[in-house]
Order: C-alpha cells, then structure tokens, then sequence
C-alpha cells in the first residue's frame, strides 16, 4: 500500500517582492553609484525574483563611511542598554515577520519551507534575542572589565543560509557596539534586503546596519577597505585563505567560518534507527549545502550492510520537490554553479571506484536538482572523501576499531565538527576528546543554538560564534 | 692548586646548539654565525638554522604533541613548574649572559631573571584553571546537554621576541606549551645564548622532548618556511619585523594558521601578562549530547 501526499504548498503571497533594490546605507535606499544590477531567481523553478544592485568600490566607500559616522557619533557612545533594547526589538521583529521571511528565504534560496521556517528563522531571531542580553553585560563575559568595540566590521555571508548567518554575524557585532556593512551572497540577497526594512520598523540609528549587495568583487573591496576594524567570513576555505592573505599586514580583527568534511561515526552499539535519522540530518538537512554537514559516514565494520539497508530504505522516503511544500524534505539546488560542481564531484566519485546510489527519485523539469546520494566502497584517498562537495552526497567508509575510526575522522585539512553514535558514555567522551573538530554532535547531529559555540579547528577556519566565545570576535581583546 | 701558580686557568667553553626532539645537533647545514656581546665582544658561535632545521623542528613537535597534550593539566602545571626550579638554580649564567648579551647592569639582570622564573610559575598555574575559566556550559533551548572546553591548537611558530631575550622567550613560550601545544621557536637572533641555556633546563626538566624546540639563526631566513609549513598550525610572530610579519601573515594563511600579530610597540615583559596568548593557541571545542532517558 503506498501513501501519496496531497501538495500542501505555502502561499506566496505573504511575501511582496519589489522588481528592483538598491543599496542600504546610511538608513536609506540608494543606486549604486558605479554599480551594475544582477537578477536573483528562485533556483526551483528559475524564474526571476527581482533586479538587485551590484555595490561597486565608491558605494562600498560610502557604506563605510556611514558605518564609522554612526560608530563614532551613535552606536559607539550609547550605552549596553539602549543598544540591548534596539538589538531586541530587531528580534521580537524577526519573530513577528517570521513566515513572511521563511517565504522569501525559501524562494530565493531554494531551502524547504519546513526548514526555513522551523530552523533557519525562529535560530535567527533567537540569535538576536540572546545577544541583546550582553549588550549590558560586556564586563562579564570574561575579556577584561571594560572590553571595547572594534568599530566597524564587514561582514560577508554565504547563501546557504542567507538570514541565519546575517543573524550571526550582526547581532553579536552590534551588541558589542560595532556597526556594520554586510554583503550577502549574491544568490541570495533578499533576506538580507528585507532585513533593512526590519531595521527601519526598529528604528535603529542610520548607519548602524548597512547592506550592500554585489558579488565576489564587491566582497573584496569591502574586506580590503582601508577604513574597516573587523572582517567576518564564512564561506569556501579559498575566499578564506584569499581574505586572510588580504588583511595580512593590517590590523583588521578577523575571523574565518570556512569549509568542512565532517565524519559522522557509527559505532556497532549505536541505536541504529537513531543513527539513521542522524545520518540523514546530516547530510541532507538543506540539501547538503551545509559546512558542518556530516558528509563522510564512518561506520563500524560489523553493522556496516544493517546500517545501509536501513539508511537506503529511509532515503526512499525523502521527499524531494516544490521547497514552499510543506512535506517537501530535500529542495532545490541553490545555482546552477553548485549543481555542476556536485555533479562534477559525483562523476568523479564514479571514476575512481565508488559505488553510486540513489533511491527512485523524480527530479523536477525545471530548477536545479540533485537526489540524494550515498557513494560506498570509498576510500581515504578517494576526491569524494577528501574535498567538500556542498550537496546531498554522502560518502560511506568502514572502520574496524576506535582508534582506526579516530584517525579517519582526523585525517582532513578541516576541522569544523564532527558526529558519534553509540550508547556507551565513556567511548563519547573518549571520541570527544579525540575528534579534532570544534563541534562533536554525539548522538544528535546538525544542531544550533545562538549560546553554544561553533566554529572550526585547523582550515575551517578560527574563530567562533554563538555563546560568551562568539563575543570575542567583536571586542578589542 | 700549587701546580697552577703562576699559569691563570683556561676556561671550558660551551657549544651553542640547536635543540630538536630533545636532543642538542648542530645544524644541519654546518653553519654558524657569531655572537657579540652589547659591547661588540666574541661572545660565541651559535649554530645557523636552516630550513631542514626548521622541518626537522615541526616534525619533532608534531611528534610529541599527542603525547604532551594528553597529559593531565595537572602534571603539565608540575612540568612547568619544574622549569622554574631549575632556571632558579641556574640564575647566575642567565645573569651573566644578559649582561652579556643584552647589556643589562646587575640588578637589572637579576629583576629580569627573577621575573622570568616567576613567568614560569604564573603559567604553570594556569594548567587546570584556564578549561575552567575559558569553558563553559551552554543553556541551549533544547533536551541537550551542551558544553564547551578549550583545547591545544597543535604545533605553534613561536618568532621569540628579538630584544628581550630570556624574559621575552618565556613570556611568549610558557603560554603556549602549558595547554599542550608543542613548540618550535626561533630564539632573537642577536642574542641567541639565553634560549640555547633554556633549552638545557627544558632538558633536564621534565618537559619531554620535542615539545619545545629552538632554533637559532636568522629570523627572516627561517621564519617564512614555519609561515608557510603546512603542518604548523599557528604562529607568534611577536619577533618578527614590520617587513617581514606581513609576508609570514600571507604566507600562514595557506592553511588557516592562526596568527599572533606583531606588536605595534615593545611590551614591558616584565608586567604580568593577561591570559591572551593563552587563549590564542586554544580552540573551542563545543559537544553535544542529548539528555533522555
């Protein structure tokens, strides 16, 4: 007997698209100066979304120049507490706006509506609602009793999850009293735009916020300005080390969120139906386009063919299609750039002897797709292994003992996070001392929350957010 | 004694070597450059690092890292604290040499062999306190036991600081070691003497061997092969000049390593440090954990 599932999708209309944006700086709308625009389209069914501007040096001149004026005249002044009220109200606005915000992250992202709006926007809010608190509390967080704002910190942001890393990276910013230029991806810029509206209903002071949009080039001109304290990336580990190479020999405060290749290990005691779930949160949570994503399977010998049958049999149940479905599981590619680069991994996974698997899986005429994969037979040396592929591709590998499983896990240039599956207390915390990665999800995985830390070990880049740790990043400490 | 009367004693001179993986080699390039005193005198030949030495120096302490981090903080604090018992016994060569070598009057170089020793102490201290005070608890919004604890970062560059060198050496080497990284530091180049007199109490201490390496040479030749040595994953550049630290900072980021900048001015070593070095070689750690039952 099979099940079908009527189409629930969510209605667009909550959200109102204008046909074109400008630059938001200094509280207001602007056109770029010496800018072009770009489209932004919905990647399940390439349709255009809306034109959006492309910021070029002397409007990247101007968003900082309104951010040092309101640094130096307002946002630097005030005190924790005023600030603190603002960075609420940002929240309680986020929270309150939140369906139409999922809709259009959804849309321009191509991320399912049950994820945007179940993780992606209320984690957000969350985000701005815990570092609101500290805005008056500086003194005890542990940087000294009187730590100081940076100043004024470029942000530049990825597109997988355009609203929630906008959220970490501007709240703890402005609750250390820095103000901010950010550069959203250019694939998905809206949310980030319609935050500018958030901002304006908050009343919070011009130049406090200020979003400009653009590609890679707009991005560099902002890290590289000379008139900038702080740099704060998250994205690929090449823009990464590109950034790093930039802000050598300045004195710009940076931190770098970059690429992982999480091993998810599954020990022969793990609760097996557990761990599946687990293992399919790991790696096809937003289509795989997840840094921390737990995109190496690494699992005990003995149980290796139980766990894939179960996995295989759970992968059939996915539902991939409309992301604004509210039954929808995996949703669409977010551009066609990713598409070819999984693809590309993929075929090589192929050519060097991996064996390749997906369950039936109907992919949509227009849009760009991927079904969810899973590669066995891979060893270390294997590209699929070893290189982030960003999609809902899984490569499997067995271990026979902990400590072979400890020198799998550890054996990557990355160091973002790490997964643990067994039921016994004393080898989690043994794999959780051993595992060099800055977050060790035992039997959980792919979870987030604005007080605990994350952030990367050794080409994952360094420094971290969320938490007391997250603070660090934003003080002259 | 009698036998001597008239003839005044030749002095035994020592061999300034390099210290790698706990054992005292010569370059292996068989180079040496010459040491003067602050007043332009022969003070020594100290061996002229290379770029093998270099290598030689991460592998040793890439080595000894999984051992030295696996130690209890505890004991860590009883090696550290050892060093400073033992530098204490040898107070009056590193007073002689900072005479020596950096020109110091008498009591100045006793007040900065005193702080050095007492730079041992601090840090050794720290050894279990610093998970306590750099860690945390974290109250997510969920059924999740949630906690996060700093550990070592791995094998660190240390460019030692080039005026200050014995209590700049310390001030910029104890933080690093006492949470369990491994070290490979390049000593000041024109007053290498004291880290290669270190680097024999770190050898009769109980520090085990590849934990700290030194090298001595020239700053700006070995330096860019630690920037750039992909297995080295972080680097102080408290000694390296303005020129010379934006090329290393370029060439560190081919694999993220994580940078201590160069100071903008000369601290005063001798005041007592906050816990930032420290902290600059620690990454957090955060574990999950769902709670149930």
């Amino acid at each position: 007997m099979t099940w079908d599932y009527a189409p629930a999708p969510e209605s667009r209309d909550i959200v109102a698209l204008r046909s074109s944006y400008g630059l938001f700086i200094n509280g207001e709308w602007s056109d770029p100066l010496d800018g072009d625009a770009f489209k932004t389209i919905n990647p399940a069914t390439e349709e255009v979304l809306a034109e959006v501007s492309t910021a070029g040096e002397r409007d990247v001149d101007r968003a900082v120049a309104a951010a040092r004026a309101a640094y130096t005249k307002v946002w630097g002044p005030m005190p924790g507490a005023e600030r603190a009220k603002y960075i609420f109200r940002i929240a309680r606005i986020m929270a309150e706006r939140s369906r139409e915000l999922a809709v259009l992250e959804t849309l321009d992202n191509g991320k399912p509506i049950r994820e945007s709006r179940d993780v992606d926007v209320p984690t957000a809010a969350a985000h701005f609602f815990y570092y609101a608190g500290w805005a008056d509390k500086l003194g005890y967080a542990g940087h000294g009793p009187n730590p100081r704002a940076l100043g004024v910190a470029a942000q530049v942001i990825p597109w997988n999850f355009p609203l929630l890393m906008l959220a970490w990276k501007i709240a703890p910013a402005l609750a250390c009293g820095n103000t901010v230029v950010l550069k959203p991806a250019e694939t998905t810029p809206l949310t980030a735009l319609l935050f500018a509206d958030i901002c304006r209903q908050a009343d919070l002071p011009p130049g406090v916020v200020n979003i400009i949009t653009g590609a890679g080039a707009t991005g560099a001109a902002l890290v590289g300005h000379g008139d900038v304290d702080k740099v704060a990336f998250t994205g690929s580990t090449d823009v990464g080390k590109a950034i790093a190479r930039v802000v050598a020999g300045t004195r710009k405060k940076v931190t770098l969120e970059l690429g992982g290749k999480a091993a998810n290990v599954v020990f022969d005691d793990a609760p097996l139906d557990q761990a599946v779930e687990g293992i399919v949160n790991g790696i096809f949570f937003n289509q795989g386009h997840v840094c921390c994503a737990g995109s190496r399977l690494l699992v005990q010998e003995s149980i290796a063919d139980a766990l894939l049958d179960r996995l295989k049999r759970r992968l059939a149940t996915l539902r991939l299609g409309d992301p604004l479905d509210k039954n929808t599981d995996i949703g669409a590619i977010n551009s066609p750039e990713q598409l070819a680069r999984i693809r590309e991994l993929s075929d090589v996974g192929d050519a060097e002897g991996a064996q390749r698997w997906s369950p039936p899986c109907e992919l949509p005429a227009q849009g760009y797709w991927f079904p969810p994969t899973i590669f066995t037979g891979v060893s270390q040396s294997h590209r699929i292994a070893r290189e982030e592929i960003f999609g809902p591709v899984l490569s499997v590998l067995t271990f026979r003992t902990p400590q072979e499983a400890v020198e799998k896990a550890n054996n990557t240039p990355y160091g973002l996070s790490a997964g643990v599956w067994t039921e016994k207390g004393s080898r989690i915390l043994w794999m959780a001392d051993q595992l060099r990665a800055g977050v060790v999800w035992a039997n959980t995985f792919n979870r987030f929350d604005p007080a605990s830390p994350f952030g990367g070990f050794k080409e994952s880049g360094f420094g971290r957010e969320g938490g007391r740790h997250g603070l660090e990043a934003y003080l002259d400490v | 004694m009698s036998d001597r009367v008239g003839s005044e004693r030749i002095d035994v001179r020592k061999t300034y070597k390099l210290y790698i993986g706990g054992a005292f080699p010569r370059s292996e390039s068989g180079r040496t450059y010459e040491v003067s005193g602050s007043d332009g005198g022969f003070l020594a030949n100290a061996a002229l690092g290379s770029r093998k030495d270099a290598r030689d120096g991460v592998v040793a302490a890439r080595k000894a890292f999984p051992g030295w981090s696996a130690a209890t903080a505890y004991n860590r604090g009883q090696v550290l604290y050892r060093v400073a018992e033992l530098l204490e016994g040898r107070r009056a060569q590193f007073v002689d040499q900072l005479r020596a070598g950096e020109g110091l009057a008498a009591k100045e170089a006793e007040a900065t062999v005193s702080a050095a020793i007492d730079r041992w102490v601090w840090y050794a201290g720290w050894s279990d306190k610093i998970s306590q005070v750099a860690g945390s608890v974290n109250s997510v919004a969920g059924p999740y036991f949630d906690f996060s604890i700093p550990v070592p970062t791995g094998v660190v560059a240390v460019l030692a600081p080039q005026e200050s060198s014995l209590l700049g050496l310390v001030s910029v080497l104890a933080p690093v070691i006492v949470s369990g990284n491994a070290a490979v530091v390049v000593a000041s180049e024109a007053a290498p003497l004291p880290a290669v007199t270190l680097s024999e109490v770190l050898a009769t201490s109980d520090v085990p061997g590849g934990v700290v390496n030194i090298l001595t040479g020239r700053t700006g030749e070995i330096a860019p092969h630690l920037a750039a040595h992909m297995d080295v994953n972080a680097i102080d550049l408290a000694g390296a000049s303005a020129d010379l630290a934006a090329d290393l900072e370029r060439a560190a980021a081919d694999n993220v390593k994580r940078i201590v900048r160069r100071p903008l001015a000369q601290p005063d070593w001798r005041a007592e440090p906050s816990t930032a070095r420290l902290l600059s070689f620690l990454e957090t750690k955060t574990v999950w954990h769902p709670i149930g039952v």
